[in-house]
C-alpha cells in the first residue's frame, strides 16, 4: 500500500473550473462523488461520463453550460474518479447509480447528456424510466455491430482462446493489482496516446483531476481492477433497438475521426434507429470525445437544444 | 470431516469446501442460484474416484456478501478459475446457475476442466436468450443474505444467447482433446442448453453415470 500525499501541483487550464460543490450519494451501498457547477437554484442538468473516465473530464464543458443557466450536475461511476471502488461493476449497477444521483437532485423530468457508455446507458435509462428525462444528448455513444474478421474457424477458435483465457487471468491478478505510477508528464503523454488531437497543457489538466499524486507517483483513481473492453453476452443491436423507443428530445452526435476507444459507428447505422424525435449531428473532424476535444463547439450545440426544452 | 479453504477474487473471500479426501483428479461441485456447497458428498456424485471439494460463488454460503451487486455469469466463471487455480485440473458439476458457470469455464479453461457435468437446479434459465425487460431497482434491498439478493435479483436475469453458449461448448470440445467434453444431465432444456446439447463433444448422460465418462479419463 503506498500512502497519499497531498497534491502540491496545481495546474491550470484555460476554461477549466473545479466544481462550485461537491456532494456524496449512497446507491446502494456505494458512495459516489457528486460534482455540481452553476447556480444551485437553476434548472438541472445531467451529465454522465464514460467508461475509463471521471466527471472531472467536464472541468471545461460543465462550465460553459452552467454560465448559460444550468445547475449542471455531474458524478463519477462506481470505481472511477472520487467513487468508491466496488467489489462488482456491471452495467444494471451502473443504472441503479444513475437513477440514485438523478433521485438525490430532482423529482423531475431532466435533461442529460452522456458521453460514449454513459450515453449508451442513458438511453437504456430512457427506455426504463421515460417519466425520468426531458432530454438526451447522446455523444458519440450509439454502438453498432461490426462485421467479424473474416479467418478460418481454427483462427477463430485460438482467438477466442486468448481472449478468454486472457480475461480470466486478469480476474486472477485483480486481488494484488495497482495501477502503473509514473509522472504527471508521463501520464499525460499515456493519455495522449488515445486523445491524439489534445493539447498537452489539457492532458495535463486532466491528469491533475483523474490521478491522485501517491508516495512513489502519479495513478489514475479508477479502479484497477476494471478492464478496457467489453466482456460477456453483450450485443450492440440490443442498445440500437432501444433507440426508436426514445419518446423525449433526442439529440445524436457523432465524431468520425478514427481513435483507439472510438466506436466507429457510421451516420447510416444509427439514422433508421432515430425515433420521431431524434437528430443526429455528425462532426467529420472530431474523434470520439467530442466534448473534450471541443468544448466550445459541444457546449454551444448542447445548448442550442436544451432552449427547446427549458 | 469437511475443510475449508479461502480463495481471495479481487475484494471477495471466496469458500472452497473439501467434501471427501482421495487420491486422483478432483471433482469440484458447483451450486445453483439461492444455494450453498452441500454439507457432504450427493449421492449422484459418490461413484467419483477422486477427492470432491465444493465452492460458494461470491454472496452465496461462506464467501463474502460484497457491497453494492454487479454480478453476472462471466464474475462468477472467474469464481470458479479461482477454485481450478487451487486445485489444478478438476472435473467440474453444476447445478442450475453452477451449471451454465460450469460449462463457461470448461470453455475458458479447456486444459483445467477435465470434462464438465450440466445438471438441473435453480438458476438454470437465467434471463432467456435476449435481455428482456428493462428495469432499475429504485431503492436498495435490505441484505440479510447469504444468498445476496442482488445475487438472486441479477444472475436471475443474466442474458444467456444460445449461439454465446454453443461457442464455450465448442471451445471446450475443440480445445480440451476429450471425446467428451461435458455431459449433460439436466432435463430441463432453456434455449442455452439446448444449443450446447446440439454440439458435438456434448453427451446425455443418466444422473447416476454422470461422473462415469470423466472417471477414466
Amino acid at each position: 500500500m503506498t500512502e497519499a500525499v497531498p497534491a502540491t501541483e496545481v495546474v491550470s487550464y484555460p476554461g477549466a473550473r473545479p466544481p462550485d460543490r461537491r456532494r456524496t450519494v449512497v446507491s446502494h451501498g456505494i458512495r459516489l462523488a457528486v460534482h455540481e457547477w452553476g447556480d444551485p437554484d437553476a434548472p438541472p442538468l445531467m451529465l454522465v461520463h464514460g467508461g475509463f473516465d471521471f466527471a472531472r473530464t467536464f472541468d471545461v464543458f460543465a462550465p460553459m453550460l452552467a454560465d448559460a443557466g444550468w445547475r449542471v450536475v455531474a458524478w463519477d461511476q462506481r470505481g472511477h474518479g472520487d467513487s468508491d471502488h466496488a467489489a462488482m461493476y456491471s452495467w444494471e449497477a451502473d443504472l441503479r447509480d444513475a437513477l440514485a444521483v438523478i433521485d438525490s437532485t430532482t423529482s423531475e423530468p431532466v435533461p442529460v447528456v452522456g458521453h460514449s457508455k454513459g450515453g449508451s446507458l442513458m438511453t437504456q435509462f430512457a427506455a426504463a424510466l421515460p417519466h425520468r428525462l426531458k432530454a438526451l444528448v447522446n455523444l458519440d455513444g450509439l454502438p453498432h455491430d461490426r462485421p467479424m474478421p473474416d479467418v478460418p474457424d481454427r483462427e477463430r477458435t485460438k482467438l477466442l482462446a486468448e481472449e478468454l483465457a486472457g480475461w480470466l487471468d486478469f480476474r486472477r491478478s485483480t486481488a494484488t493489482r495497482s495501477r502503473r505510477p509514473d509522472t504527471l508528464d508521463g501520464l499525460a503523454e499515456r493519455r495522449a496516446a488515445l486523445n491524439p488531437r489534445l493539447p498537452l497543457d489539457w492532458l495535463r489538466y486532466l491528469v491533475s483531476v483523474g490521478a491522485r499524486r501517491d508516495a512513489d507517483g502519479w495513478r489514475w483513481k479508477i479502479d484497477p481492477s476494471l478492464r478496457l473492453g467489453g466482456f460477456g453476452p453483450w450485443r450492440p443491436q440490443w442498445a440500437m433497438t432501444r433507440l426508436p423507443s426514445v419518446a423525449v428530445p433526442l439529440l445524436g452526435v457523432l465524431g468520425l475521426q478514427p481513435e483507439t476507444l472510438g466506436w466507429a459507428t457510421p451516420p447510416e447505422a444509427v439514422e433508421p434507429w432515430l425515433p420521431p424525435t431524434g437528430r443526429l449531428v455528425v462532426y467529420e473532424d472530431l474523434g470520439h470525445f467530442v466534448h473534450i476535444e471541443d468544448p466550445e463547439r459541444i457546449a454551444s450545440l448542447t445548448l442550442e437544444f436544451l432552449d427547446a426544452v427549458r | 470431516m469437511s475443510a475449508t479453504v479461502v480463495l481471495r477474487h479481487n475484494k471477495v473471500d471466496l469458500a472452497l469446501h473439501r467434501l471427501r479426501d482421495g487420491e486422483g483428479r478432483p471433482l469440484l461441485h458447483l451450486h445453483g442460484l439461492g444455494e450453498r456447497s452441500p454439507e457432504r458428498v450427493p449421492d449422484h456424485l459418490e461413484p467419483w474416484p477422486g477427492p470432491v471439494w465444493a465452492l460458494d460463488f461470491t454472496g452465496h454460503g461462506e464467501s463474502t456478501v460484497p457491497t453494492g451487486g454487479g454480478y453476472y455469469c462471466e464474475l462468477l466463471m472467474a469464481d470458479a478459475d479461482a477454485a481450478l487455480a487451487h486445485l489444478g485440473p478438476s472435473t467440474v458439476y453444476g447445478r442450475g446457475l453452477g451449471a451454465y458457470v460450469a460449462l463457461l469455464v470448461a470453455g475458458a479453461r479447456p486444459e483445467l476442466v477435465r470434462g464438465a457435468i450440466l445438471d438441473d437446479g435453480p438458476g438454470l434459465h437465467g434471463g432467456g436468450p435476449e435481455p428482456a425487460g428493462v428495469f432499475v431497482l429504485p431503492t436498495p434491498l435490505p441484505v440479510t443474505g447469504p444468498p445476496d439478493p442482488y445475487a438472486l435479483l441479477e444472475l436471475g436475469r443474466d442474458v444467456r444467447p444460445p449461439d454465446y453458449a454453443a461457442t464455450y461448448a465448442r471451445q471446450a470440445a475443440t480445445l480440451s482433446g476429450l471425446d467428451t467434453a461435458i455431459a449433460v444431465v439436466a432435463v430441463a432444456r432453456p434455449p442455452w442448453l439446448e444449443a450446447v446439447a446440439d454440439e458435438p463433444g456434448v453427451r446425455v448422460v443418466p444422473r447416476a453415470a454422470c461422473t462415469e465418462p470423466f472417471a477414466t479419463v
